[in-house]
């Protein structure tokens, strides 16, 4: 069973190729059936393959499937590997899972969309790419799928790229992820130059002996290359300080959001630092930097949630928040908690993002949440799809996200991380204040676009928005309900699968368990915020216009809804300086002396083009000249 | 052999002399002219002065060759006289005018 591994990325490897190149001359169906239908046998596949590893594991946790060899330079000698554990496994699970789920559910969203076949190409090319990244056994694969899955989500960011500004956006996630990717790959150098390999169990066993932690200090490079694989893993999962692609990747097609927040792209960063932890467990300074800096995100997040209108764009700073308790989770050495959150995430933020993208077609493309409210008369399942999945993002007792985030933060707490766990906590109060807030005012409360004036000054097309007569219409289709039905069923019951990690990532310790009330503390506060979210915006929606308008609050309203301003001091930082500098660099030596060469072509084709009059006369007179110039020559030798 | 005769009592210069003569009217003839027809007989003109000119050779060395090449020029012209026509038909039918600069269409 196990030597059916390839085909889990073989699929839709095919599939892409096989759209990619017939283009827009299939039909939609067929389209779909090579789409949806090579994910499908993925997961299928991963069913089959999980089946067999779980009931005969393979010695040592592990098993490695060598297809060839990849190249071979000197004593580099990377080879087309895959390595299965539970690990792999579980991603594998994920991807191709809950993207098989995402597929159905973008054959429905995106049927009469004239790049069709297109969309569908990039998404298996996505899907691929993330399975070479988890099923790589050396470093040198990974990096490949994670390039590959920078390329596909560029592609798909930008799908639509008539409209100029999803260009810049997917060049922004390309750029920005690329500044993270570097950091990977110099310390993908330095590996290299250290043991001689890039592969990862070789590496888990190297590294440890060669850079042990003396006195809880890790040694020098192993902090630094930590660190450089943590700069990766931040640009890919959207951290600080490299986050501000995320938001606008919202440009792309919702279904795109949904795998890159849900299934892939994301998650990666997680899953490289879950990968790679013999290297971060040999720097206490780099794991405490990996928590920091997921804490400080989802705070950030958090806040910057509470204040966006745009559906999307609450649910992408959502998942920049949970991320950052992955990253916490992680930073704290509790791994398993990570990949367990990781796991259920996928569920419900799938769930979530599908639900919007239903949400938007039933309102005619229109993302702005104060031009809905009180849509759960209207499309009462999306209404209970969305509910169920912001009560498990909530944490809600029983659904998926509880079992996981409680455990990151109890681990946190045991650990002795309490800083971390106050933010990790205080994190859960803003998750249930924004998360609700979404759905207050998207499900309850007056049918805003009813209001003639809310139109109008901003609208950007007749297509946008329903005008104040219509009614939102919900999809009856199967495409439709069963990717929805069972990603709710998932983001329900998910909490209780119990991944089988113990042998791939270490389990935390800890010598005392604590008072039995803090396992329990996020549920009261979760409720908390929970119960603001209620209070300010469904029973009493004038205290937040009445800070709206107070002078110092909504100083700080603007703050939090510009994403801290992160966009602005890059531009000043980064984009400003750069282009000043390329200007002036355009008119250098090199390129004046290069300009050289076309203008002497160009001259001599001009003057060889002035002989050529088109009279025959002239012609005439030039070979008869000729002739008289040669016997001239001739006779006077 | 009284023909031979004949005509090796004028001077080889003078024969290549005329030959040159003649090539040099039809050069200028096919340089100044812009009606076609009389370009392809400007062009007559000049073959045959080159056929004059083998001629003349050919009876100074008393040597066959000259007047075979005669012969090939004659045909040669032949072959250019009727492709000329052809194209002169052509040309007529394409710019209505013989005028050979009006078919100045490929300049570069």
């Amino acid at each position: 069973m196990l030597n059916l591994l390839p085909l889990t990325f073989a699929a839709p490897l095919l599939g892409f190729i096989l759209l990619a190149f017939s283009r827009s001359r299939i039909s939609e169906n067929l389209a779909t059936v090579i789409g949806v239908g090579s994910v499908g046998i993925s997961a299928l596949t991963t069913l089959l393959v999980g089946f067999d590893f779980l009931s005969n594991p393979p010695e040592g946790g592990s098993a490695v499937i060598t297809l060839w060899q990849w190249m071979s330079v000197g004593s580099f000698k990377p080879s087309f590997a895959l390595h299965l554990d539970a690990l792999s496994l579980t991603m594998l699970g994920v991807i191709t899972g809950v993207g098989f789920f995402i597929h159905l559910f973008a054959s429905w969203y995106m049927r009469g969309d004239a790049g069709f076949a297109r969309f569908f190409s990039y998404m298996n090319l996505f899907v691929a790419s993330m399975l070479f990244l988890v099923l790589g056994d050396n470093l040198l694969f990974l990096y490949f799928g994670w390039e590959g899955v920078g390329l596909a989500s560029y592609l798909l960011i930008g799908f639509w790229y008539h409209d100029a500004a999803n260009g810049a956006a997917a060049r922004k996630a390309f750029v920005i992820t690329r500044v993270g990717d570097t950091f990977m790959a110099i310390a993908l150098f330095i590996l290299f130059r250290e043991f001689g390999t890039l592969n990862i169990q070789e590496l888990a066993v190297l590294a440890p002996a060669a850079w042990p932690v003396v006195n809880g200090v890790g040694a020098t490079m192993a902090t630094v290359t930590a660190l450089l694989l943590l700069g990766g893993a931040v640009g890919k999962s959207a951290q600080l300080p490299l986050q501000t692609w995320l938001p606008d990747a919202m440009a792309g097609p919702t279904p795109v959001s949904a795998l890159i927040h849900a299934a892939t792209m994301v998650t990666a960063g997680v899953y490289l630092i879950a990968r790679t932890h013999a290297i971060f467990d040999l720097s206490p300074f780099a794991l405490q930097c990996v928590g920091t800096i997921g804490a400080l995100t989802l705070l950030m997040a958090g806040f910057i949630a509470v204040m966006q209108t745009d559906i999307k764009k609450i649910l992408a700073y959502s998942t920049m928040s949970q991320i950052g308790y992955m990253f916490l989770a992680e930073g704290v050495g509790a791994y398993q908690p990570a990949v367990f959150h990781l796991m259920t995430h996928a569920f419900f933020k799938a769930l979530l993002f599908l639900s919007s993208g239903s949400v938007i077609l039933a309102m005619h493309h229109e993302q702005n949440i104060f031009r809905m409210g009180n849509l759960r008369k209207h499309i009462p399942f999306i209404y209970w799809c969305m509910l169920i999945g912001t009560l498990a993002l909530c944490a809600f007792p029983l659904t998926s996200g509880f079992f996981s985030k409680d455990a990151i933060l109890h681990e946190a707490y045991l650990g002795g991380h309490y800083e971390l766990w106050i933010a990790g906590l205080f994190g859960a109060f803003l998750t249930g204040v924004y998360s609700f807030r979404l759905i207050f005012i998207v499900f309850f409360g007056a049918e805003r676009w009813r209001k003639a004036e809310l139109h109008g000054h901003d609208d950007h097309g007749a297509h946008h928005g329903l005008s104040p007569k219509d009614e939102p219409h919900g999809a009856k289709t199967l495409d439709h309900h069963i990717p929805l039905a069972v990603l709710l069923v998932m983001a329900l019951i998910g909490g209780f699968i119990h991944l089988p990690l113990d042998g791939v990532l270490p389990a935390a310790e800890h010598a005392e368990h604590g008072p039995a009330w803090i396992a329990y503390l996020p549920i009261p506060v979760s409720f908390a915020g929970i119960f603001v979210s209620w209070f300010l915006f469904l029973k009493r929606p004038d205290i937040p216009a009445a800070l709206a308008s107070g002078s110092v609050t909504k100083l700080i309203g603007q703050f939090w809804k510009s994403a801290f301003g992160f966009d602005w001091l890059y531009d000043k930082l980064f984009v400003k300086p750069f282009v000043w500098a390329a200007n002036i660099n355009k008119n250098d030596i090199a390129d004046w002396v290069i300009g050289l060469i076309p203008l002497t072509l160009r001259g001599a084709n001009s003057l060889a083009a002035a002989t050529q009059t088109g009279n025959l006369r002239w012609y005439a007179f030039a070979a008869g000249a000729g002739a008289v110039g040669l016997i001239a020559a001739i006779a006077l030798h | 052999m009284n023909a031979l005769n004949t005509i090796s009592a004028i001077p080889m210069e003078h024969g290549l002399l005329l030959a040159a003569t003649l090539f040099t009217v039809g050069f200028f003839g096919l340089l100044t002219r812009r009606d076609m027809l009389f370009m392809l007989m400007s062009l007559e003109v000049m073959l045959n002065a080159a056929a004059l000119a083998f001629i003349v050779a050919g009876s100074r060395w008393a040597n066959a060759d000259g007047q075979i090449m005669f012969i090939l020029i004659l045909t040669l012209a032949a072959a250019e006289a009727s492709v000329g026509l052809a194209l002169l038909i052509s040309l007529y039918r394409r710019f209505k005018t013989l005028d050979i600069d009006a078919a100045s269409t490929m300049k570069g």
